[in-house]
């Protein structure tokens, strides 16, 4: 089906369904009950999912296939988003242009990032990128201001010409971003019973445009050209003296996971019209290596749960406090409670990054195909014969 | 006229001369050994046909055409392959993806984005790798990952994966280093039958006699650099400077 194997097919299959049903599935406690705070499914924190989704599909493509370890992702993501603030302040508020600007525009600056940096592998291509990515967000913040309007970040005006859409609305306000007239913050909400799930018009957009990109990704992962990618990984001497020139497809795979990057930089903007220079700093190009590596480097859909992972942990974890914490533990005697607390409050809230840090060591050490490899062990356990002629593993973790 | 021509190729690290003037004629569709004692400069020799390293001076003619300054993957293009002392394969990948590779190689040139085809679907390239492990004994492997393989696999896959791109000129750098006796004469039977089924010039470098002995047509002893002489199999064995040099006997 789609040019896939039976495997992959159900893979997007299953991606597909757990995107159209996630205002259902990431909500599965009543509003208003205790629980309630540990649903995902709001429009905002959906949308986040499916963006960083692609983001994190894109690094796959370039870290899981050929092993470059770029630092420097997120100077992609930040240039999609510029991108498409300026299509909405110049063109009109229509996302379809906004989108393919920042990806054309990002795939260009991954040529040049890419150019130079891949004259070098390992830990010299990473501080390369690295530096280009650190260069970007601080030519954002200072000398670039008229394009990025610097600190404040790049914002829509009601000066703004908007030559094909309006630069003020009837009602004097600013314009929002929309499909063809669908405004992307639209939301439908559905209630049922104790349970409200919302429907936003934004999230389906994202969570179709994730979809594509993911189908995209499988056809290379199974392509030839993701055969060369993989070789370049496992051995460039071979390669070499098999009479193949490494350097372009590392230069197009590069360019190829930019591109993602910058989609997913494009959509960003579409949802939330603004963008900011902390975009491209190198703490979002480590999220992204942190998504990737934990769901597993190099399988399909690793990538995609990581990134749900990580921001469920940053959006839930940090929200819980102090007051939270102690209607929690409400039951136990009161000097019992306050220790209680006092652990556990490290954990989350602000401390979240703890938990997240433990995490990921648990499972870079215990499970190095991260959770892809720890639902194949669970699904292994549930299996009679052993699986020794299973497809051999191409989701080899990284270094 | 050979089809690799070597001419006063010289090569210097920093004080030591590594080859000098060296001056070899590799005839078409012949087996040449390359012999000499550790440091004899056979491995540098090797590295400037390949593309590795550069000479200071001379010039590699294959099939008339100037070779330096040409980067690996142009000379491969052109026709020649290496085989390496330890094997070089893609050990993350299954032993039927491993031949799949130097046939899209063949086909394609050194670079082709073909993101969007499916690999499986590409039946000719996979038609030529399913034959070529054939050739090798090593169909009933296609789907082993190739570095669970012994020593002598590794080797044979290796020398399918240079043969699938059908070269003109096959190097090989010590073919059985590190092997057991079996997996030796398993290799010499199988380069024996590549030279008997296909065009093909083989030019090899190794310390075990026994080998070179059984393969070779044609013998160079390189010491310090430089020749000493070459000649058959037969006169090779008796002769005094050759004894010398692997021996350090005095030659009388």
């Amino acid at each position: 089906m789609l040019g896939l194997n039976k495997q992959d097919f159900t893979i997007l299959v299953v991606v597909a369904l757990l995107t159209m049903f996630a205002p259902f599935l990431l909500n599965p406690f009543p509003t208003g009950s205790a629980m309630a705070q540990f649903n995902a499914g709001y429009p905002d924190l959906m949308q986040r999912f499916v963006i960083f989704g692609i983001f994190a599909i894109g690094f796959n493509i370039l870290f899981g296939l050929t092993g470059y370890l770029s630092f420097g992702h997120a100077a992609f993501l930040g240039v999609g988003s510029y991108s498409a603030v300026w299509m909405f302040k110049l063109l009109s508020m229509n996302v379809i242009p906004a989108i393919i600007l920042s990806v054309i525009i990002s795939g260009l600056f991954a040529v040049l990032i890419g150019y130079v940096s891949l004259r070098r592998s390992g830990i010299y291509f990473s501080i390369l990128t690295l530096a280009f990515a650190q260069m970007s967000f601080n030519l954002a913040y200072s000398v670039l201001t008229p394009i990025t309007n610097g600190e404040t970040g790049l914002q829509l005006t009601l000066n703004d010409p908007r030559i094909l859409g309006s630069s003020v609305t009837a009602d004097g306000g600013i314009p929002v971003t929309s499909l063809f007239g669908i405004e992307m913050r639209s939301t439908y909400e559905m209630i049922v019973g104790a349970w409200s799930f919302q429907f936003n018009a934004g999230y389906y957009l994202c969570a179709l445009i994730m979809l594509v990109s993911f189908y995209l990704s499988v056809r290379i992962f199974r392509s030839p050209f993701g055969l060369m990618l993989r070789a370049i990984k496992s051995n460039q001497t071979r390669l070499h003296y098999t009479g193949l020139n490494p350097r372009p497809y590392t230069l197009a795979a590069f360019v190829i996971s930019g591109m993602y990057a910058g989609l997913a930089g494009g959509l960003m903007a579409s949802m939330d019209p603004l963008a900011g220079a902390e975009r491209m700093q190198w703490t979002a190009s480590g999220e992204v290596v942190l998504m990737t590596i934990l769901g597993g480097a190099g399988t399909l859909i690793g990538p995609v749960l990581g990134a749900g992972f990580i921001k469920y942990f940053e959006n839930i974890f940090s929200k819980i406090n102090d007051s939270v914490l102690h209607s929690w533990f409400g039951f136990l005697p009161d000097g019992m409670e306050n220790a209680v607390v006092w652990v556990v409050e490290h954990f989350v809230g602000k401390g979240w990054h703890l938990t997240l840090g433990v995490l990921f060591m648990l499972i870079v050490i215990f499970l190095p195909g991260g959770l892809v490899e720890g639902g194949q062990r669970i699904g292994r356990l549930f299996k009679r014969k052993p699986t020794s002629t299973d497809k051999p593993a191409s989701n080899k973790p990284a270094e | 006229m050979g089809i690799l021509e070597i001419k006063d190729v010289g090569k210097r690290f920093g004080g030591l001369q590594a080859l000098g003037d060296v001056n070899l004629s590799i005839a078409e569709n012949t087996v040449h050994a390359i012999i000499g004692p550790n440091g004899a400069g056979k491995s540098t020799l090797l590295n400037c046909l390949v593309g590795k390293l550069i000479p200071d001076t001379g010039s590699v003619l294959f099939d008339g055409q100037s070779v330096l300054g040409r980067k690996p993957h142009e000379i491969n293009q052109m026709g020649i392959s290496r085989v390496f002392q330890t094997p070089e394969i893609f050990s993350d990948l299954t032993v039927l993806e491993n031949m799949m590779i130097p046939c899209f190689a063949k086909r394609d040139g050194a670079f082709r984005m073909h993101a969007i085809e499916h690999m499986m679907d590409e039946g000719d390239i996979l038609e030529k790798a399913e034959a070529m492990l054939e050739d090798m004994n090593m169909a009933d492997k296609r789907h082993m990952h190739s570095a669970s393989m012994s020593r002598g696999d590794k080797r044979r896959l290796e020398i399918g994966m240079c043969l699938a791109q059908e070269p003109r000129l096959l190097l090989l750098d010590e073919p059985t280093a590190g092997m057991a006796r079996a997996d030796t004469n398993n290799t010499i039977d199988l380069l024996k039958q590549i030279k008997e089924e296909r065009d093909i010039t083989i030019a090899i470098i190794e310390h075990d006699m026994h080998v070179v002995f059984s393969l070779a047509e044609r013998i160079t002893v390189l010491a310090q650099g430089t020749p000493l002489v070459e000649d058959t199999p037969e006169n090779i064995k008796g002769h005094p400077k050759v004894r010398e040099a692997y021996l350090g006997e005095a030659a009388d």
